[in-house]
């Protein structure tokens, strides 16, 4: 201790409560990660079956215009932001240093720092329903977010926390660019890496590249709220235009960022239950490279009635149907592991391959609005809604449930009810078509998206019915897969460590891993090594899985700490403080919150990792 | 060999893959980011270029050789930051610190100048002899329009250059702003590293990744203000460009 300028001891392997605020296990961190983010996930629905039952007939009025408003942004935002993006990141967050033959990231405090920031913006976001929540949009377009149109605090709680969830996203991606390039098993080259981690590391490179340039656009909007800048101000010669343009070279990314990981668990899913390996490793990454490529050529299609310019569009236009051909090339690939293999039509499976139909069909109405002549027709209809949540919720969501059910004997020890899981599968893939497919028809017939109510005559009535009854087979759905997942996790039969017969080395260690994941750091010899192993064609024996508590003693493991959650918390005081900020001393508060994570920042920089003398302590 | 390959968890370089360090490769990947969060804001600053609807505007508040002197002071840091990294690895412990503290002073000099810069631009004032104006730029024209119609002796403005005044303004005082910032907080680092070095063992000729680490970034904080002096003053004064 002697290193440590502030005397409160440090956290030595807590139980309870304790144990998780302080914990810097990767795997902890996942759990409280994946948790969080399906409780938001379900917030959202219950925001989307709101603006549903408010759309089940003609002018109905069961919630006001205004809170119409509110539901549509908060629902986009937090199925983005909180449910998509921290679903996928708990999944990083345990798979990936298992999938590698890592003990931890690299950064595990600031792994640790990453989900309690992330948890900051979440709360924030969410209880600024109190007192309004924003209403202008998930991007938010100037200038609807403009003071003189929207004076009051929801607009400013939605900047703040997504700056929130910027700094999270951030820290996590910085932590497992790291961690992928640099803590891999002796033998585990780049072109050895599982398909999913190799979709997450390319995902944080994309984090990292795209998530400043929303700062920037989320700070020039702060400057203007609070400080009368110009920057989207049309009275001072300022552009509305340059916040879409600079919105969407962090959103079309970002679609990508949502998308990726999704696409690498199925790129798991279907090898292990087809019994193959994935058809084509190397063109699968490569698809995934040129994806998130291509991905930073193609924002303007967001903007084809915007006015940019024929060559513009025509530009964007061809650019945007390029990208179709990477990602057609992975439905390909995906199709050909599953051909001839011997298929075993589980949860996860069928998860799976529910995504390949649903992401096709969203992927093909994309190519339909690439065309910028017949964008004009479906831009802000609800053909994009029906077109986004084809990709969004038949793509990735399908795609992190395949991810819940396949890992879920790994992380959570028990095996779910495979009955359970398939009538869940079939109420969510018959209730997101019924849901999704009708707007395809009022989005060509004229419905625009965002309105509250529509008139009787319009000849929209009997698809909005349809998809409202649609979207509560998928509520049916959910309570099935979330009864399947709580029940089970609590009382399910103890899960083998490998029990579909997997191919990589998560599988190769007990179900749920022991803290210190791998008795010994495996050696890797080729690609799909754990099944390479199991069939003796790697010429060395089968580790006994794992090692038991007693033997993981001298295997040292970085430390709990408390200064993660500490510079968290000053974040989102500080964060309070810019939105509160005439709260008795002009953004008093704000310095306060900024001091409180300062002090936990400093106090966590010079904490060493491990302190020799604890360590020995415990022993 | 397998229990050589558990080290990562202690930082130590030989237990990582590629042998680079963690927190190094961290420091890159950061920096990357960095680009693109300043990338972001010398795009804004280039497509709200000559769209102010009023002054005062480039020409009317640069004051180039005062900026080429803090320009070249921040440069000489990066160099002084070099100097003192090598001494340290030189073990010359007290050749560290000066080089150390000199570079702390220089970007606390360049800051100095920055303050100095944000106010006079910010109480720019504009006087003009109705009579014989001389060569007026496109601001002061509108104030000599303004101000002599009636037969006036002087034409004055207090203006000045807010953020709030027009696009530049806007525009120069975030960039600018956020560089300064940057460079602020890279001096409170080189303090803390200064006060750290005279702990024993926390920075040696061996355990210099703290000193490693604040020099890129420090280079790199240097780097954008080049683009930035050429960009926003250089293209700003001289229409050439």
């Amino acid at each position: 201790m002697s290193t440590f300028p502030i005397s409160i001891p440090r956290p030595v392997h807590p139980t309870g409560i304790w144990g998780w605020f302080t914990t810097v296990d990767h795997k902890r961190i996942g759990i409280l990660y994946g948790v969080t983010a399906f409780i938001m996930f379900l917030t959202g629905g219950v925001e989307a079956i709101l603006m549903r039952v408010q759309l089940a007939g003609p002018e109905l009025d069961i919630v006001s215009a205004a809170v119409f408003n509110q539901l549509f942004t908060m629902h986009g935002t937090t199925m983005i932001f909180l449910a998509v993006m921290p679903l996928s990141a708990a999944f990083f967050n345990f798979i990936i240093p298992l999938q590698i033959g890592a003990r931890d990231v690299a950064f595990p405090r600031l792994n640790a720092f990453s989900y309690w920031t992330f948890l900051a913006g979440a709360l924030m976001l969410k209880l600024s329903w109190i007192g309004g929540a924003t209403d202008a949009g998930w991007f938010g377009y100037a200038p609807l977010t403009s003071v003189a149109q929207n004076p009051g605090t929801g607009i400013d709680f939605w900047i703040i926390s997504l700056q929130i969830l910027g700094i999270a996203s951030l820290a996590a991606s910085f932590n497992f660019i790291v961690t992928v390039i640099n803590m891999r098993a002796p033998g585990m080259t780049m072109m050895r890496l599982p398909l999913f981690t190799w979709m997450s590391f390319i995902t944080a490179i994309l984090l990292v590249l795209a998530f400043p340039v929303i700062t920037v656009a989320l700070i020039e909007l702060t400057f203007d709220r609070y400080f009368m800048f110009n920057f989207f101000n049309v009275a001072n010669g300022g552009s509305v235009v340059l916040w879409q343009h600079l919105f969407w070279v962090f959103g079309h990314p970002e679609v990508y960022i949502l998308i990726l990981p999704a696409m690498g668990i199925v790129s798991e899913v279907l090898p292990v239950f087809s019994k193959k390996p994935l058809f084509g490793y190397k063109t699968v990454v490569l698809a995934g490279i040129i994806i998130a490529f291509m991905g930073w050529m193609v924002w303007s299609h967001h903007m084809f009635t915007v006015g940019l310019g024929a060559v513009a569009n025509a530009v964007f236009t061809v650019t945007t149907m390029l990208i179709a051909v990477p990602t057609g090339i992975k439905v390909f690939n995906w199709l050909g592991t599953i051909w001839g293999g011997s298929i075993r039509f589980t949860t996860p499976m069928l998860f799976s391959i529910g995504f390949i139909a649903m992401f096709l069909m969203g992927g093909i109405s994309g190519v339909m609005h690439a065309v910028s002549p017949s964008d004009a027709q479906q831009q802000d209809t609800y053909f994009i809604p029906a077109h986004l949540h084809y990709v969004l919720f038949g793509g990735a969501i399908m795609g992190i449930l395949s991810g819940i059910f396949y890992w879920f004997p790994k992380y959570s020890g028990k095996m779910y009810s495979e009955r359970q899981g398939k009538i869940s599968f079939w109420l969510i893939m018959i209730g997101q078509n019924v849901t999704f497919f009708p707007m395809h028809f009022v989005g060509l017939d004229g419905m625009p998206r965002r309105i509250y109510t529509y008139a009787d005559n319009m000849g929209w009535n009997f698809w909005n019915g349809v998809t409202t009854g649609g979207a509560f087979i998928l509520v049916l759905g959910f309570l099935l897969v979330l009864d399947n997942i709580g029940r089970h996790w609590k009382n399910g039969e103890p899960a083998p460590s490998d029990p579909w017969d997997a191919r990589t080395l998560e599988w190769s260690i007990p179900s749920p891993p022991p803290e210190y994941n791998f008795k010994e750091i495996p050696i890797v010899r080729s690609l799909d090594d754990w099944w390479a192993t199991k069939q003796g064609g790697a010429n060395k024996e089968v580790p006994a899985s794992g090692g038991s508590e007693e033997n993981g003693h001298d295997i040292h493991l970085p430390q709990p700490s408390y200064w993660p959650f500490v510079s968290a918390a000053g974040l989102l005081i500080a964060a309070y403080g810019v939105v509160f900020n005439d709260l008795l001393i002009p953004w008093g508060l704000a310095a306060i919150g900024l001091t409180i994570g300062f002090v936990g920042v400093y106090a966590w920089s010079l904490e060493p990792v491990n302190d020799p003398e604890e360590e020995d302590s415990t022993h | 060999m397998a229990q050589e390959h558990a080290a990562p968890i202690h930082g130590k370089d030989e237990g990582t893959t590629t042998g680079l360090s963690h927190r190094k490769m961290l420091m890159w990947a950061f920096l990357g980011s960095d680009c693109m969060f300043f990338g972001s804001l010398i795009a804004t600053y280039l497509v709200y270029q000559g769209k102010s609807l009023e002054g005062p505007l480039p020409i009317d508040v640069f004051d180039i050789p005062v900026t080429s002197i803090s320009t070249f002071v921040l440069l000489m840091s990066s160099m002084s930051m070099v100097l003192a990294y090598s001494a340290l690895t030189k073990n010359n412990m007290k050749g560290f610190r000066i080089w150390l503290i000199s570079t702390a002073i220089m970007g606390a000099t360049f800051i100095g100048f920055q303050v100095y810069e944000f106010s006079s631009f910010a109480n720019h004032h504009v006087e003009i002899d109705c009579v014989s104006p001389g060569e007026l730029t496109k601001y002061e024209q509108h104030i000599f329009d303004d101000g002599c119609s009636s037969g006036e002796a002087h034409a004055e403005s207090h203006e000045g250059l807010k953020p709030q005044t027009n696009l530049f303004g806007t525009t120069f005082y975030t960039l600018t702003g956020f560089h300064g910032a940057h460079v602020t907080l890279g001096i409170v680092w080189l303090l803390s590293l200064l006060l750290l070095s005279f702990k024993k063992g926390v920075i040696t000729p061996e355990k210099n990744l703290d000193v490693d680490l604040a020099a890129l970034y420090w280079h790199f904080v240097d780097v954008v203000w080049i683009v930035i002096f050429t960009v926003v003053y250089l293209f700003g004064v001289f229409p050439g460009f």
